[in-house]
């Protein structure tokens, strides 16, 4: 078992250490999401957990997250998508262009975000394919696109079902209501192939899925893999990645990505843990 | 009078297709429009009771039973068990037969609240109805829906009815053409001094509906208030009266889902349903009277007794309603499950939003054998509202076997409102079965995210989570009234957060 090398070693075996940004500044206009020095605090302020935290995606790839329990990892997605109780003290997150965080929650979806929650929520009373077509054709209206009509939607929830082995009655069934933890992640991902977004974030997708339906969910998201679309996935197991081969490989730890690597870096991590890294 | 503007928005889309399709008679204005301007002074005494039964052409036992109830009336007091707050009501301050001070109407839709406008359009109201709905001067007094508001459609429905021997016509008109019916089955469920309120709505009523199925008969549509015709009268204390004779069964609509203006403040109605032996009656309203301005001045008072009385065997009665306006409401839609396997159903949606108060539930007062009662209460309040629920489930001694499942479900929108509830329970048999489940929670921060992650406006994921949290009810409801109640709940919550 090869053993890692020490933070200041990182670089001389061609690991990046977080401060890659200027080694991309050449193509910036190809960044998909970009985020600059970015401090975020928790709990009014009592509790800071990102802190010059840099990352940036350019689209057309897949970048992991990995990291120690409690490393802020979820915050970051938090962060990106607009939940309140998430604030930004310092620094910036670039999307598309875009000042991301002015913008509002549903915004940030029109603007083709989406996040794989790692804890789903269930929405009683609203049948799966209610919400969704709600939700696609609040997307669709507020690009100013046609909305779909409901055989339409149905043709297409029901292929996308089929594709991710979804269950037609699962589609009946309120939202995530009763739904096992496999059952809830794999229905996120069929959120994700019906929105199809332009940028997505897992949030440890693959916690909970049993082997067949993680390579169900892999083909999935790799049918989505497209030189204009940008992933970040964060996960706790090179497995995932044995399926879905990540561009990067970032460590979060301290607050910010402590050191990142190649898709192979993962195996790496797997055997030796972060200890290294926890600041 | 009030309602010389009567609408009614919500009709059974199928039930107007295939009218149409018996006859595709073009619109003309055939009602009366001429509203007979005659009226009575403000304040209540004998003489007014008289003049309003004189007016109606009643007759001598009808006048006898006003002036009994107007008697008893003095003698009441108004309650005030409620869980709600208004200023005292000055019952001589009012007018109990065609009010002549209207207040001056806006000229044009221009001078209407442009949040009032906003609504209607959301509600794919057309601008001639959003003209008399908002009381605009020089619109007409008497309005229908655009796609149905041909008289000879109309008259077809009332011939398809008639053909099956099914009665549906006004109050009024039921008086003098079916006044055995009338006589007979009045007062028989709500019992004339029954409450403050019910005693005043005998002394005064104006007119209702009456509806008579005979036995065995299916009614073959739903019937609707908004097919009466010469509604203009029912005004602010509305009768109605429903008899399901053996083996029949009706669906009944009641209600508009436009916000309407009244000049009246006060409503009283009685609602009485007579179901006999293995008849079934289904009563839906969707209530939305004006709620007041945003300090709760100028809403309605809805003080409503809906009673019905599953007096034959295995006879069923089902109060659907969702509850949005008024100012004040104090309503509580009940059955007494008197026949043997009778069952009583309480659906029931109330939303309070801004300074509105509701103290609504139901009574479920098992007397016969293996009745079956079942309560589903869904209560939103949102803003600076206060809500209760309030029911209470009986049973007597004869009826054993009786059960009762009640579910009461609060949700708090906001942390300005509240929510509570009463349930009173009485069992006088050791065999009897009441389950009772309650639960109140906040809306979810945490869903509202995950729903505006996914591309909805705020308003658009509370008016989602609102109708997921109601789904059981909304599901009751006929088809039409479905989709127009969902609609409902996504408007009466609008502002609520955020
Ligand atoms: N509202 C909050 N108040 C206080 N602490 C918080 C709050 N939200 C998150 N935290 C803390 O922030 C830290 C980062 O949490 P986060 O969920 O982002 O970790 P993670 O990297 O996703 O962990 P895991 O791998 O277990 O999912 C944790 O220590 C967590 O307890
Ligand atoms: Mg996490």
């Amino acid at each position: 078992m090869q053993a890692f090398p020490k933070l200041s070693e990182a670089w001389e075996f061609g690991i990046n250490l977080g401060k890659h940004d200027e080694t991309l500044q050449s193509k910036d206009e190809a960044l998909m999401l970009k985020i600059n020095n970015l401090s975020v605090v928790v709990n009014n302020g009592e509790a800071t957990i990102l802190s010059g935290f840099n990352l940036d995606v350019p689209a057309g790839e897949v970048h992991a997250i990995m990291g120690p329990n409690g490393a802020g990892k979820s915050t970051l997605s938090y962060v990106l998508t607009g939940r309140d109780g998430y604030d930004v003290t310092e620094g910036s997150v670039t999307y598309r262009d875009e000042n991301l965080l002015d913008m509002e929650p549903e915004e940030r979806a029109v603007a083709g975000l989406f996040l794989s929650f790692q804890y789903p929520l269930e929405i009683p009373g609203v049948p799966t394919l209610t919400f969704l077509r709600t939700a696609l054709n609040a997307q669709l209206r507020a690009r100013g696109q046609e909305e779909l009509s409901a055989p339409d939607f149905m043709k297409r929830a029901r292929s996308v079902a089929k594709e991710l082995r979804i269950k037609p009655d699962m589609l009946k069934r309120p939202l995530n209501v009763g739904f096992s933890g496999g059952e809830k992640k794999r229905m996120e991902i069929f959120q994700m192939l019906l929105l199809e977004p332009a940028f997505i974030v897992m949030d440890e997708t693959d916690s909970g899925l049993d082997i067949d339906a993680l390579r169900v969910v892999a083909d999935g998201v790799n049918a989505l893999r497209s030189p204009e679309r940008g992933m970040l996935i964060i996960t706790h197991y090179q497995r995932l990645l044995d399926y879905i081969v990540p561009n990067k490989v970032h460590v979060l730890a301290g607050g910010k990505i402590a050191v990142s690597g190649d898709a192979d870096f993962a195996r790496t991590l797997e055997a030796d843990g972060y200890d290294t890294y926890a600041a | 009078m009030n309602a010389d503007v009567k609408i009614k928005d919500s009709i059974d889309r199928g039930t107007v297709d295939s009218v149409r399709a018996l006859e595709a008679d073009r619109y003309k204005y055939g009602f009366d429009s001429d509203i007979d301007q005659e009226f009575a002074p403000k304040g209540l005494n004998a003489d007014i009771v008289r003049f309003i039964s004189e007016k109606k052409n009643e007759p001598e036992w009808l006048l006898g039973l006003r002036l009994q109830a107007y008697e008893r009336w003095l003698e009441m007091e108004e309650p005030t068990w409620a869980n709600t707050d208004y200023p005292e009501i000055d019952f001589q301050d009012m007018y109990y037969y065609a009010s002549p001070v209207k207040k001056e109407g806006p000229k044009s839709l221009d001078e209407v609240d442009p949040d009032i406008l906003a609504v209607y359009n959301r509600l794919g109201i057309s601008l001639k109805e959003q003209e008399v709905l908002a009381g605009v001067q020089g619109a007409p007094k008497v309005a229908v829906d655009a796609v149905f508001d041909s008289v000879s459609v109309v008259t077809t429905f009332k011939k398809e009815l008639a053909k099956q021997g099914v009665i549906f016509c006004s109050f009024s008109e039921a008086v003098q053409d079916h006044p055995d019916l009338v006589r007979r089955y009045m007062g028989s469920v709500v019992p004339m001094s029954d409450n403050y309120y019910a005693t005043l709505n005998n002394a005064v009523f104006s007119d209702g509906s009456f509806v008579y199925i005979p036995p065995g008969v299916r009614c073959p549509m739903e019937l609707s208030t908004y097919f009466r015709m010469n509604a203009q009268g029912t005004g602010q204390f509305e009768r109605t009266l429903i008899i399901a004779d053996k083996d029949s069964y009706v669906s009944y609509l009641e209600g508009c889902t436009a916000p309407m203006r009244d000049e009246n403040q006060l409503h009283a109605a009685i609602v009485e349903i007579v179901a006999l032996e293995g008849a079934e009656v289904k009563y839906s309203t969707v209530q939305n009277w004006w709620p007041g301005d945003s300090e709760g001045k100028g809403g309605v008072y809805n003080f409503v007794t809906k009673r019905a009385d599953c007096r034959g065997a295995n006879s069923k009665v089902s109060w659907t309603q969702v509850e949005t306006g008024s100012a004040v409401t104090w309503k509580y839609p009940s059955c007494i499950l008197r026949g043997d396997n009778s069952q009583g159903e309480f659906y029931s949606i109330a939303i309070t939003n801004g300074c509105q108060q509701a103290d609504t539930g139901t009574k479920m007062i098992h007397l016969g054998e293996n009745t079956r009662s079942r309560i589903i209460s869904k209560g939103i309040s949102a803003g600076r509202s206060n809500q209760t629920y309030r029911g209470l489930v009986s049973s007597h001694k004869k009826a054993r076997g009786a059960r009762n499942f009640t579910q009461c479900d609060s949700l708090l929108i906001g942390d300005q409102c509240g929510a509570h509830t009463v349930p009173y329970v009485e069992s006088n048999t050791a065999s009897t079965q009441f389950e009772h489940e309650a639960t109140t929670s906040r809306l979810s921060d945490d869903r509202l995210f995950y729903c505006r992650q996914r591309g909805l406006s705020e308003e658009d994921a509370v008016a989602l989570l609102v109708n997921g949290f109601c789904r059981e009810v909304l599901q009751e409801l006929p088809m039409e009234f479905a989709v127009e109640a969902q609609n409902l709940v996504a408007i009466s919550l609008e502002g609520s957060v955020g």
